[in-house]
């Protein structure tokens, strides 16, 4: 299929159709309301359901009930409207429900602003609600990753049963990049709903979707049932990409999304000064790629590593953990809606190296 | 000699036969068997799907023999917004108390009757929060004592109480909207008609219908049984007048 020019946000949502969606629910914010607008008119040609709820609150939880029915179902928001949504999203985990949640993140917290962000780290990938369980999340970096990444999502939420979340910082929903749609889709073979969903009680037991379990024997049974699969996802969903990594690095970039493509930026600049960097970009935030990222971090050559994010030093964390203090973590991040730029990156990447800037490039 | 037996009253087939979890007096269970007793009636059982609330009713999953979810607290009408859109050709009904409808879960309930969402609403109104044991609801009379409200409900500190039947008829959209009570024979027949009624246009996919059902909690009102029966008449019915608020109507030119 010939490549089309497509503004993040609609191609999201062309995605998530050509994925099988049944059913989109939502609400307006900023900056990712063209999936919405797009598939207002998308949803009904598919024969399938659009459906504006009255708050994003009422959203997550219309997902809660329509997931139920054993549907692909989604939705799309952004930071404000994903933190209402996270009271559905705990008990969607609790009560094993496949939904795929995309948030297109802008500055925070509070009502912050409508610029790019990542600043949603935290919620997303240490689990916004209540309780034991984990959300599995996916950065894309490219508006092409967007589309690969929300079809993956929806095979993912099925195979886990679990909620699935992708998030991009506003620059993914808004910009406009070239994109292909696979020709066909086919994912491998998945346990029918029949076996899990309400679809009335004919034939056999009643079903009951639920997250309550007053006995706390059966609680923590149904936690640990959870917890397995989390211990699956870490060892088959773990998702990264490096660039230009080489026994020639002397220091190593971990950053994710729109952030990582201003490194590669950064890194190629770099070359040509003859300055070698390389970058490790997870894909997967939850499972994290942790072994990916000690084994790259602790080559002989690599003296440190440096974090880059659009929120403050939340991925950091992550980065410092997986380590384990086998190296120096360094952290460089804008936050608030502001993208850094490549100028400034590389000036820190150059701090790192302890390498004076040159004389000839321009400093503002 | 043969004696020629006849069944004229049994358990209905949706209503399972176990304990029940309800306190002594509470009317829960009457109201639980008049739903049971319509899905039987009508034929949909098989493909009935109900959403339990927060409250002392989270658990009447464990009577209803149908698929079931269970809600957040107050969100009952977005799950069952949600199930009925992706399933328009099964039966949805939530079952929600004075605290989970009238309270924190007033704008799931409003919008969903606003749009018409063609599901049915039990709404259990017994003017308390029975679960949490006996804190004041948003139905709680003037004057009425709770936990939370010791010296009687005060209406200059927290208003007057809501009656959802009349501010949900308010709306354009809704098809039928009911108030009932069980605490009679009569007023259980009824609410039995009611609750069939709102079944069956729902089963005829026409609008969306609610019953309020006027409901005893003993326990929290700090009463016998028989006595929170003439409490209920005798204070409730005053508040919240018993009828049909809002009936279906069928479109013109149909």
């Amino acid at each position: 299929m010939a490549k089309v020019l497509m503004k993040g946000n609609e191609a999201i949502a062309e995605a998530a159709l050509r994925a099988g969606a049944e059913g989109y629910f939502c609400y307006p914010i900023t900056p990712q309301t063209e999936v919405a607008e797009y598939l207002s008119k998308r949803m009904p040609e598919v024969g399938g359901m659009f459906l504006q709820g009255e708050s994003e609150l009422a959203v997550a939880n219309m997902l809660f009930g329509a997931a139920s029915t054993g549907k692909r179902v989604f939705t799309t928001s952004s930071s404000p409207g994903i933190s209402l949504m996270q009271e559905a999203i705990s008990y969607m985990a609790g009560a094993e429900l496949p939904v795929v949640i995309i948030n297109i993140m802008r500055g925070g917290p509070g009502l912050g602003g409508i610029l790019p962000a990542q600043s949603d780290y935290f919620q997303a990938v240490k689990g916004g609600g209540h309780g034991d369980y984990r959300t599995l999340v996916l950065a894309p970096s490219t508006v092409q990753e967007a589309v690969d990444l929300t079809m993956l999502c929806f095979y993912l939420a099925q195979k886990y049963r679990n909620p699935v979340m992708m998030i991009g910082d506003g620059m993914i929903g808004q910009m406009m990049e070239a994109v292909e749609f696979p020709e066909s889709y086919e994912e491998p073979p998945l346990p029918p709903p029949d076996e899990w969903a309400a679809t009335g009680a004919k034939g056999r037991k009643a079903r009951i979707i639920k997250s309550l379990f007053l006995d706390p024997v059966s609680l923590e049974n149904n936690v640990l049932i959870l917890e397995k699969k989390y211990q699956q996802m870490i060892r088959e969903e773990v998702r990264c990409e490096s660039y230009k990594i080489s026994a020639k690095n002397k220091v190593l970039i971990v950053a994710y999304g729109t952030t990582a493509r201003i490194c590669q930026t950064v890194i190629d600049e770099l070359e040509a000064d003859g300055v070698s960097v390389g970058l490790f970009r997870p894909i997967s935030l939850y499972p994290f790629p942790e072994k990916e990222i000690l084994k790259e971090a602790t080559r002989k050559n690599i003296k440190s590593v440096l974090t880059i994010e659009m929120s403050m030093a939340q991925m950091m964390e992550d980065v410092e953990r997986a380590i384990q203090g086998r190296r120096p973590v360094h952290f460089y991040g804008r936050t608030g809606g502001i993208v850094p730029t490549p100028e400034e990156v590389k000036e820190q990447v150059l701090k790192v190296l302890s390498v004076k800037r040159r004389s000839t490039k321009k400093k503002s | 000699m043969a004696v020629d037996s006849k069944t004229v009253f049994d358990r209905p087939v949706t209503l399972r036969d176990v304990v029940t979890h309800y306190c002594p007096g509470c009317t829960h269970g009457v109201i639980h068997r008049l739903v049971a007793e319509t899905l039987d009636e009508l034929g949909l059982r098989e493909r009935t799907c109900g959403v339990a609330p927060v409250g002392c009713s989270v658990l009447c999953y464990n009577y209803f023999d149908t698929d079931f979810m269970e809600a957040p607290h107050g969100r009952a009408p977005a799950l069952a917004t949600g199930f009925k859109r992706m399933r328009p050709d099964m039966i949805v009904f939530t079952y929600q108390g004075d605290g989970d409808l009238a309270s924190i879960g007033m704008g799931e309930i409003v919008h969903a009757a606003n749009r018409g969402e063609k599901f049915t609403t039990i709404f259990i109104n017994n003017a308390v929060y029975g679960m949490t044991g006996g804190q004041m609801a948003p139905t709680t009379l003037p004057g009425q004592i709770t936990t939370t409200c010791p010296a009687g409900r005060d209406v200059n500190h927290t208003g007057e109480p809501i009656r959802i039947a009349e501010l949900l008829a308010a709306l354009a959209t809704p098809g039928y909207i009911e108030r009932v009570a069980v605490h009679t024979p009569a007023h259980i027949l009824k609410a039995k008609k009611a609750i069939r009624k709102a079944f069956t246009l729902q089963r005829d996919n026409k609008c969306y219908t609610l019953v309020e059902v006027l409901s005893t909690c003993p326990t929290n009102w700090g009463n016998t049984p028989g006595e929170a029966i003439e409490w209920l008449d005798e204070n409730m019915i005053k508040y919240f007048p018993l009828g049909c608020y809002k009936d279906y109507v069928e479109p013109e030119g149909k």
